[in-house]
């Protein structure tokens, strides 16, 4: 069959109708479907990174690049490796998470309840809404002189910056949620006659959820992203007290190893919370 | 929490009737709702009797939904006296399942007694859902979502079921499916119905007494005295479809064919 004749006016033969064939799995004509990838699409991907790191590799080699400046892959990979045997890298990796861990388990849950009590009672909404959007606008890194003052440079400090941090998101995302609550179906528990908690459990908080969720992974995002920020600011231990340490000494292999622990650390409670997400919300359609 | 007393007859003392007489189940006196400068139930006085099925027919905007919210409670506005059985269920156009919770969850939600999910499950047999239970309600169809909410609704054993215009939305032979449906849980449930509804075939298939409401009050309140099974085609069917319709204000002549389309 050539192009021509398949052309569906020339087969109903209707003039003046233009009709159109749609496209189906098996009609699809032979030339406009994708060619068969010879190449499976992560390794494609990972060609990039692969790729990226050879040149780096080959920099390092032939001396392009200083030690001092940036320290080649397989150098980073032998320092890794030196710092995982001899403990160095878990301790400093056990206790930043210890820190982000403690700032989340404060944050989250008084981020949730100020957004509970602002969401629910005309008096709550009066009182943290407004206070807390204004707040939201103070860059929270600058606050670091203060809590400085206030809790010195201990873990106190480290933790109060993490836990304000992870407030916000929290609170705006589910505060939010509970405000645009589709009033329906607060009809439908008063007609059911449930009771306050009731409709808090099982309409209010499904309701908030995936939002509180999406709060979430910000709030974990924040976390990292000022724990960081506070250990290489003064920290006896730590990832950051690790990088601040290297870096006296010029250490970029030990500079880049604490990066990519970095990285990977934010990218693992990413896909924490997703699984979380897949669980909780299988409601939803399309999961 | 539903008497909406006015202060004049608190004044006044008047007795309450706390047993109401001659197996009334829902009384609303002078019922009036105001919205700003518009009235739209002006002083409506509303019996109705155990088991006893009401369809209530108006116009779009004619303010069917507004009685209907006042009698389910929903609306603390409105002015008059209004005493309702306290087992009551309401039906809405749409089937307002929590998207989060199973079928089964939805229909229990709320209900006590240990037992609550085992009832939930016998009267989703009855609607024919025995097999949903478990299902999310985004994966129900139309009718299969408004049948869940029918269950929900009749769970409870309410003695008042208030309806609004549950079928609106499904088609004509799954709405022919539900009236059956409706019709059987009626005569095993034997609460007392509030069908609004704005199809005339619909309320002289199901109902006892028809009432319209017009211009914020009730126009029209006749009993259904129709032979069962009821028959499209009966000539009481056909004499009575049309003193409805004249009540509504269709011309049936002049529109035609289009009648059942445009009601
Ligand atoms: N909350 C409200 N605020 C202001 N006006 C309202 C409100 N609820 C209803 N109305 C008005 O009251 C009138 C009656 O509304 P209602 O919903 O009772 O009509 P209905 O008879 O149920 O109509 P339909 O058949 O279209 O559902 C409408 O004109 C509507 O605009
Ligand atoms: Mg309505």
């Amino acid at each position: 069959m050539t192009a021509v004749a398949n052309r569906p006016e020339q087969l109903l033969g209707l003039p003046g109708v233009r009709l159109v064939d749609l496209k189906t799995a098996d009609e699809l004509d032979p030339e406009q479907r994708r060619p068969k990838r010879r190449v499976p699409r992560s390794i494609e991907r990972l060609a990039g990174v692969v790729l990226l790191l050879a040149l780096w590799q080959l920099a390092a080699s032939l001396g392009w690049i200083s030690p001092r400046v940036l320290a080649g892959p397989a150098n980073v990979a032998s320092t890794f490796w030196d710092m995982v045997t001899d403990g160095t890298l878990g301790d400093a990796v056990w206790v930043s998470f210890q820190r982000v861990a403690i700032g989340m388990l404060i944050g989250v849950p008084v981020g949730l309840l100020l957004a509970l009590f602002s969401g629910l009672s005309r008096v709550g909404e009066d009182l943290v809404d407004s206070t807390m959007h204004t707040l939201r606008f103070v860059p929270i890194i600058g606050l670091m002189p203060l809590i400085i003052v206030w809790f010195g440079i201990g873990e106190t400090a480290k933790i109060s910056l993490i836990v304000i941090g992870v407030t916000f998101p929290i609170y705006v995302n589910t505060a939010n949620a509970i405000k645009t609550i589709d009033p329906r179906n607060l009809e439908l528990a008063r007609t059911l006659e449930l009771s306050r908690w009731a409709t808090i459990r099982r309409v209010v908080l499904p309701a908030a959820l995936p939002s509180f969720l999406v709060g979430l992974r910000m709030a974990t995002g924040i976390a990292w992203l000022l724990l960081v920020f506070s250990e290489q600011l003064n920290a006896k231990s730590g990832i950051g007290y690790l990088m601040i340490k290297a870096q006296t000494f010029f250490l970029t292999d030990v500079i880049v190893v604490c990066l990519l622990v970095y990285a990977v650390l934010g990218l693992l409670s990413d896909i924490g919370i997703r699984l979380v997400e897949g669980k909780v919300l299988r409601w939803q359609p399309g999961r | 929490m539903l008497d909406h007393e006015p202060e004049v007859l608190d004044a006044l003392d008047q007795p309450r009737p706390t047993v109401v007489d001659d197996r009334t189940v829902v009384r609303a006196t002078s019922v009036t709702r105001r919205f700003g400068d518009r009235v739209v139930l002006d002083d409506i006085d509303l019996e109705i009797r155990k088991g006893e099925f009401v369809a209530l027919l108006g116009r779009s905007g004619s303010g069917k939904s507004t009685l209907l919210r006042a009698l389910a409670g929903l609306d603390t506005g409105v002015e008059g006296r209004i005493t309702v059985p306290a087992a009551r269920s309401v039906v809405f156009q749409d089937p307002r399942l929590l998207p989060w919770s199973t079928v089964l969850d939805n229909v229990v939600l709320g209900l006590k007694g240990a037992d609550a999910r085992d009832q939930g499950r016998e009267v989703l047999d009855e609607v024919g859902l025995g097999g949903h239970g478990d299902a999310w309600p985004k994966t129900l169809s139309g009718g299969e979502a408004q049948r869940a909410a029918l269950a929900r609704a009749l769970v409870r054993q309410p003695e008042l079921l208030l309806l609004d215009e549950p079928f609106g939305a499904l088609d004509a032979l799954t709405r022919i499916r539900m009236h059956v449906l409706l019709q059987r849980l009626c005569a095993r449930y034997t609460p007392a119905v509030l069908l609004v509804t704005h199809d005339v075939d619909e309320a002289l298939l199901l109902a006892d007494r028809v009432l319209v409401l017009t211009d914020g009050g009730i126009s029209l309140d006749v009993p259904v005295e129709i032979a069962t099974p009821r028959l499209r085609g009966d000539q009481a069917f056909i004499s009575l479809r049309s003193r409805l319709l004249a009540e509504l204000g269709v011309d049936e002549v002049a529109e035609g064919d289009h009648r059942k389309d445009d009601q």
